[in-house]
């Protein structure tokens, strides 16, 4: 009985708790201004999604945030994953007094919270306040604890018999690390890699106080537009704004959909 | 011997040295601003005037003589409450309803999916929208509860991704044993499948908490931290007062966030732990 019914609680819940919220950006984003003052779920009597479209892509600037976002992204998780996978390495390795504490440290971050505010005073000392610089420096202080977790864990779980061959082989630990160690980690990069594009990609709080007003991500400008008087109300705009945003993660979810699920549930139960 | 025998962990074939990129970047971006909270919230730093000086306790005494500070700690513990709460009973509902491998329900978890996705600013706008002409997000005593809520939507297909995959560590001659012991389907769920979940509910329970906690985005683009100020949560307030070019008090909060996690993540983790070891 209940079997038989499962299919139908599973289709029922997901029109209504994931296909209502979902319809009512699509709606809207299709709507002309007027229809969409009052945000409802009726179907736009006449669609202008790619009128909409391709008005927020002009006026709100779109082009220069998607460059903004990228300038930050990519470099950050490049930083991240090699900076963070060589410590993560040597401490999973090494097994002493200082580089548990090391090891304990470097994932702290995980848990305990940026000091945005004090950040910002650190970064106009060091000359890089608003800079995208700053701004991934920052990015690779918050996220290099969350790599150092996840690969020191992998690397745990690999024998070290592999290094070893290449070591008698005459290797330097650089060799070693760039020839055995960071193929081996493949799977447990892409899981970070994932995690932290997701997080980057979609922040707005971080990027408001230190590059806030002076370059322009995806996110901060969403915001700028949708809090501006000029977009109050213009709910046809925001969520045109959020189909163009969410696109680029839906798409690449949809292309690497098995490889993020078990990248998101691996390391979260044993 | 310099060296030590061929495969041995030392110095040479892991040099320290490979800390030193990641644990400088660690100092100057995370460590030393964190540092700095503990300083600058002791000084009258602000965007009025060019110099900062120590002025003791005062900001501290201002945010608690005038109930900002109980009360912002108070909205940011009772908002991370409801969240894990909600997202750890919505996630671990839809495991257990999406928990076999049909075709209908691998579309329906994936459809769950999206909004993890999503940037949470952009949900936000989505229930500002889908509640405007309510007084769902108005209202001064139950604003918090469905902004916690709409922060468990966005969040509940990760905890199911999670329950799911500690449901399927749960090895099937467990439960079978169970049946043959005369237990009933629903015996054997609660008692012998649910008390196995034990690490998930850890990681679930401490991501919920603590991600809550240093939340923004959702509360900013729902309500703002209003109505009457009632769902400001700290970082909102961090937020609001460093626009205002209030940077100590500002800073303030954002030691009092960090001492707030500090405070509450070992003894969260350790309790978790504890249960786990015990089952």
């Amino acid at each position: 009985m209940t079997r038989r019914l499962q299919p139908f609680a599973a289709i029922l819940l997901v029109a209504v708790v994931i296909g209502v919220p979902l319809w009512l950006v699509v709606a809207t984003a299709g709507k002309s201004q007027g229809e969409a003052v009052d945000p409802d779920l009726s179907p736009p009597t006449t669609w202008h999604l790619w009128e909409n479209l391709r008005r927020v892509w002009t006026d709100a600037d779109i082009p220069a945030a998607l460059f903004g976002s990228l300038l930050i992204v990519v470099p950050t998780v490049a930083i991240v994953l090699v900076l963070g996978s060589m410590a993560a390495w040597v401490l999973a390795r090494r097994t002493s007094r200082l580089t548990a504490v090391l090891y304990a440290l470097g994932i702290s971050g995980i848990i305990l919270p940026p000091a945005v505010v004090t950040v910002v005073l650190l970064l106009r000392q060091l000359g890089l306040a608003g800079t995208v610089t700053g701004m991934i420096g920052v990015y690779v202080g918050i996220y290099l604890s969350t790599v150092i977790f996840f690969v020191a864990g992998f690397v745990r779980t690999i024998p070290s018999s592999l290094e070893e061959a290449a070591q008698i082989d005459g290797a330097g630990p650089l060799a070693v690390f760039r020839r055995v160690v960071l193929p081996l980690l493949r799977p447990v990069l892409a899981t970070a890699t994932i995690l932290i594009c997701l997080y980057v990609w979609n922040d707005v709080f971080y990027a408001f106080f230190v590059i806030g007003g002076r370059i322009d991500t995806l996110p901060l400008n969403l915001f700028q537009v949708a809090s501006a008087g000029l977009y109050l109300n213009n709910w046809h705009l925001i969520f045109a704004y959020v189909l163009l945003m969410s696109l680029p993660l839906i798409v690449t979810f949809a292309v690497a959909q098995r490889k993020i699920i078990s990248g998101i549930t691996s390391g979260a139960v044993k | 011997m310099v060296t030590g025998a061929p495969g041995s962990i030392n110095r040479r074939t892991h040099p320290l040295w490979f800390l030193v990129p990641a644990y400088g970047l660690l100092l100057v971006f995370f460590f030393l601003p964190t540092v700095f909270n503990f300083v600058y919230a002791f000084t009258d730093w602000s965007g009025f005037k060019a110099e900062i000086n120590p002025v003791g306790f005062e900001n501290f005494d201002q945010l608690t003589s005038d109930g900002t500070l109980f009360r912002a700690l108070r909205i940011t513990i009772v908002y991370a409450v409801l969240v894990a709460v909600f997202q750890n009973l919505f996630g671990f509902g839809l495991a257990v309803l999406l928990e076999r491998d049909t075709v209908v329900n691998r579309i329906a978890r994936t459809f769950f999916l999206i909004p993890v996705l999503m940037s949470a600013l952009a949900v936000g706008y989505i229930f500002q929208a889908l509640f405007q002409g309510s007084t769902l997000l108005a209202d001064t005593t139950w604003t918090i509860v469905v902004v916690a809520l709409i922060h468990a939507w966005k969040w509940m297909g990760l905890s199911m991704l999670i329950y799911l995959a500690g449901l399927k560590t749960i090895p099937l001659d467990v439960t079978e044993a169970a049946h043959i012991d005369g237990a009933s389907r629903w015996t054997a769920f609660w008692k012998i499948r649910v008390p196995l979940l034990a690490p998930a509910v850890t990681f679930n329970v401490a991501t919920a908490l603590l991600g809550s906690m240093n939340g923004f985005d959702i509360v900013q683009a729902t309500t703002g931290g209003g109505p009457a100020r009632t769902t400001e949560i700290l970082n909102i307030f961090i937020y609001r007062t460093f626009g205002q070019g209030l940077f100590a008090q500002a800073t303030t909060m954002s030691l009092m966030l960090f001492l707030l996690v500090a405070v509450m993540a070992f003894p969260v983790i350790y309790v978790l732990r504890k249960r786990e070891e015990v089952l």
